[in-house]
C-alpha cells in the first residue's frame, strides 16, 4: 500500500526518574540534572509506524521540535528504522505551548508534503497535556484518533483503530489522512538495529556541523554538509524562515498560555503521630483509628 | 443574546444520555467562578434526548443552558462536536470554558482551543480568579490555572493574559460537586445543528462501555501501594490487608507503571482523586501528583521505609518500616482486636 507515515516525537527530560539532586537547594528544578530520553508514548507510535511499514510497504518520517540537542532523539529513530528524520529548531521557537507547538509543527508537516498517516504519542511526560496531537490534527484540518491502542485493519484509503475511551473501547473506522495519538499499551517498541547504528550513529545535524567546524579551523561548513548528504548522513532542520511562517504565532510569543508563577512544592511540618512498626505500635494505631470512628 | 465577557461554560459530558460527574464538580467551581466575575454560569450540552440533563444544570445555577439535541449527536465524536463547540465559542466568547480531563474532554478541548486560539490548560488541580500583575502589565480577574509540573515537584500557576478565551481541563474528583439548595430559574435555549457530510466521516463500529465497577471515589476506606512496594506479588498482601479492614486497593502512578495494579485503580493527578475516611499509603513515596489525589483523605497512615519520604509530611500516622513486616503484624492485631 506504501503509506507515506509522519510520526511526531520528543525529546523530554526524564521525569519518572527524578532524584534528590534535581531540586536546587532553593526548591527550583535544575535542569541540567535531568536526563533526557524519548518520550515514552511517542516511542510506542513510532513502533505503531514501523509495524505498519513491515506489514503495507511504505516510508516512515520522524519529525520533532526542539532544541539541536533533540537530534540525538532523531539518531535514535533512524536506530529503530526510521527512513527520514527531520529537526525543526529555533531559538524563536523556544517557550512554546501546545498551541505554538502545533502550529509549528503543522506548518512543518505542509512543507514536507502529503502523508496517509501521523503517529504520536498521547501525551509527553513532561507536561501530561495530550494537547499537541488534536490541536496539529486541527491546524492541518484532518480527523483525529486519540488514545489508539490497535489498528485492526488498514486499506488504501482507510483505517480501522481501536481505541480506549473511559469506561471500555471502541472501534472507529476513518478515511485517510488521519492523526492518530497511541497510549503506551499500543505496542512494544523494537530495541535499536545494530546495523542501523553503525549506519547512523555518525548522522549530525546542521547545528552539530556548525559546532564541529567552530571546533576545528581545517573544516569548512559546506564541505561537510556536502560530504554529510552524500553519504546520508545529513539530518534536515527546518528554521523558522525556511518555513516562512508567522513569528508572532512561533515561541513564548505566540503561546496564550504563560506560567506566572513557580512554587516549589512546600512540604508540610510533618506533623504526625509516630507509629512503631511493632505489634505494639499497631495496637496503638488500631485503637486511635478506632477512637476516630474508623474501625470498629 | 449579546456578548458577554464575563460567561463562564461548563461543556457538559454525556455517555449514553447519562451526565458525567465530573461535569457537576466543574458547574460548582464555575458558579464560584463566575460569582467572583459577576458573570453568568452557562452551560452547553451536546447528544440526543438530553433535556432532563440540561434541565439538572440548573441544580447548580446555571442560567442558560445551550442544548444541542439531534438524533445524530447521540454518541460523542470528534468533528460534529467540535464544529458545534468551535461554532458556539466563536459566536458567543465565553471568558472561560470548562471540559472534564476524560477522554472526551482531552479530544475535544484541544481542538476547540487550537481553532478560536485560547489558552488550554490541562489537569489543572484548582482554579481562582485573581487580578494579575505580569510583565509589568496589570490584568483585571484572570483565571489562574494551577495543576502539579515537571514531575511534580513544582507547583505552576498558568494564566492566559492576552487572549479572549482561557479554558481548561480538570480531572473527576479534583472539585466537589455541591448542588445549590433551591435550583435556578435557568432556560434552555435549543441551538439547532444542520448535519454536515464531514461530521459522518468517521464511522463508530463497535462501543464497549461499561460504567467503572471500581467504585474507589467512593469507598470509606482505600489501600494504596507505591513504586516502593517491590513487585505485583508482594503487591498482594495489600489486597490482603484492603480484604480484612474492608476496603479498596489503588496504587500510586508509578505502581501502575511498574505493572503492579491496573490503572483503573490509580490514584493520583491523572487518575482518580478520592477523599476517603482512611487512606492506607505503602511504600509510597508521596510526590506531590499523587498528593494531589488523596491529601483530603480524613485519615492518612503511611508506611515508609525511608524517613525522609514526602508521605510522612501529609500523613496523621507514620510508620517507619518494611510494609512486608509491617502490614501483617497490622492485620493481625486488627482481627485480635475486633474479633
Amino acid at each position: 500500500m506504501n503509506y507515506r507515515m509522519i510520526v511526531l516525537v520528543k525529546q523530554v527530560p526524564d521525569t519518572a526518574n527524578i532524584s534528590g539532586q534535581v531540586m536546587k537547594p532553593d526548591g527550583t528544578v535544575n535542569r541540567a540534572m535531568l536526563s533526557a530520553v524519548f518520550n515514552p508514548e511517542d516511542k510506542v507510535a513510532l513502533e505503531l509506524a514501523l509495524q505498519m511499514r513491515d506489514n503495507y510497504g511504505g516510508e516512515i518520517i520522524a519529525l520533532t521540535m526542539g532544541p539541536p540537542k533533540a537530534s540525538e532523539l532523531l539518531r535514535e529513530c533512524l536506530y529503530m528504522g526510521a527512513d527520514r528524520v527531520v529537526l525543526i529548531s529555533d531559538r524563536k521557537f523556544a517557550g512554546a505551548d501546545t498551541l505554538a507547538t502545533s502550529y509549528v509543527l503543522s506548518e512543518a508537516i505542509k512543507k514536507i508534503g502529503s502523508y496517509d498517516m501521523i503517529f504520536a504519542g498521547r501525551q509527553a511526560i513532561d507536561g501530561d497535556t495530550a494537547q499537541v496531537g488534536p490541536q496539529t490534527a486541527e491546524k492541518l484540518e484532518i480527523p483525529q484518533i486519540t488514545y489508539a491502542e490497535k489498528i485492526i485493519e488498514a486499506q488504501k484509503k482507510k483505517i480501522t483503530i481501536r481505541r480506549r475511551i473511559d469506561g471500555g473501547h471502541e472501534i472507529l473506522e476513518c478515511p485517510l489522512p488521519v492523526l492518530i495519538t497511541v497510549i503506551k499499551d499500543a505496542a512494544i517498541p523494537r530495541p535499536f538495529r545494530a546495523k542501523r547504528v553503525m549506519a547512523f550513529k555518525n548522522a549530525r545535524s546542521l547545528v552539530e556541523l556548525e559546532k564541529m567546524v567552530e571546533e576545528n579551523s581545517l573544516l569548512y561548513l559546506e564541505d561537510l554538509r556536502e560530504e554529510y548528504i552524500s553519504r546520508s548522513l545529513f539530518i534536515e532542520t527546518l528554521t523558522m524562515d525556511e518555513l516562512r511562517i508567522e513569528q508572532a504565532r512561533c515561541g513564548l510569543h505566540g503561546s496564550p498560555t504563560k506560567v506566572f508563577k513557580i512554587e516549589s512544592v512546600i512540604l508540610g511540618g510533618g506533623e504526625h503521630i509516630k507509629i512503631e512498626p511493632t505489634n505494639e505500635g499497631m495496637g496503638i494505631l488500631v485503637e486511635k483509628l478506632m477512637d476516630d470512628h474508623i474501625f470498629g | 443574546m449579546g456578548k458577554n465577557i464575563n460567561e463562564v461554560w461548563i461543556f457538559i459530558e454525556q455517555r449514553s444520555g447519562k451526565a458525567a460527574e465530573v461535569s457537576f464538580e466543574l458547574l460548582s467551581k464555575g458558579r464560584k467562578l463566575a460569582d467572583k466575575l459577576k458573570g453568568t454560569l452557562k452551560a452547553v450540552v451536546i447528544g440526543s434526548g438530553i433535556k432532563e440533563i440540561a434541565q439538572e444544570t440548573f441544580r447548580y445555577g446555571v442560567k442558560e443552558c445551550l442544548m444541542i439535541d439531534h438524533l445524530e449527536l447521540k454518541d460523542y465524536k470528534t468533528i460534529p462536536y467540535s464544529r458545534i463547540m468551535i461554532d458556539l465559542v466563536s459566536k458567543f466568547k465565553p471568558r472561560i470554558v470548562l471540559y472534564g480531563a476524560t477522554v472526551i474532554g482531552r479530544d475535544l478541548a484541544p481542538r476547540v482551543a487550537s481553532y478560536t486560539r485560547s489558552g488550554l490548560t490541562a489537569d489543572c488541580t484548582d482554579l481562582q480568579i485573581s487580578d494579575v500583575t505580569y510583565l509589568r502589565k496589570n490584568y483585571k480577574d484572570l483565571l489562574l490555572q494551577i495543576r502539579p509540573a515537571f514531575g511534580g515537584n513544582i507547583i505552576a500557576t498558568i494564566i492566559a493574559p492576552d487572549v479572549p478565551i482561557q479554558m481548561a481541563t480538570v480531572r473527576e474528583g479534583v472539585m466537589e460537586n455541591l448542588p445549590l439548595q433551591t435550583a435556578e430559574k435557568g432556560k434552555i435555549v435549543n441551538i439547532s445543528y444542520t448535519p454536515d457530510r464531514i461530521d459522518q466521516m468517521i464511522k463508530i463500529i463497535e462501543r464497549h462501555q461499561e460504567d467503572n465497577k471500581i467504585n474507589l471515589k467512593n469507598s470509606p476506606i482505600i489501600v494504596a501501594g507505591g513504586y516502593g512496594m517491590g513487585s505485583r506479588e508482594k503487591f498482594k498482601i495489600l489486597y490482603k490487608l484492603a480484604h480484612v479492614i474492608g476496603g479498596e486497593i489503588a496504587g500510586s502512578r508509578a505502581a501502575v507503571d511498574a505493572g503492579f495494579i491496573s490503572h483503573e485503580r490509580q490514584v493520583g493527578q491523572t487518575g482518580i482523586t478520592v477523599r476517603p475516611k482512611l487512606y492506607v499509603a505503602c511504600g509510597i513515596s508521596g510526590a506531590i501528583q499523587h498528593r494531589a489525589g488523596m491529601q483530603d483523605s480524613n485519615k492518612i497512615i503511611a508506611i515508609n521505609v525511608d524517613p525522609e519520604a514526602p508521605i510522612f509530611d501529609v500523613c496523621h500516622y507514620g510508620i517507619v518500616g518494611d510494609v512486608m513486616e509491617v502490614i501483617p503484624k497490622l492485620i493481625e492485631v486488627y482481627k485480635h482486636k475486633l474479633k
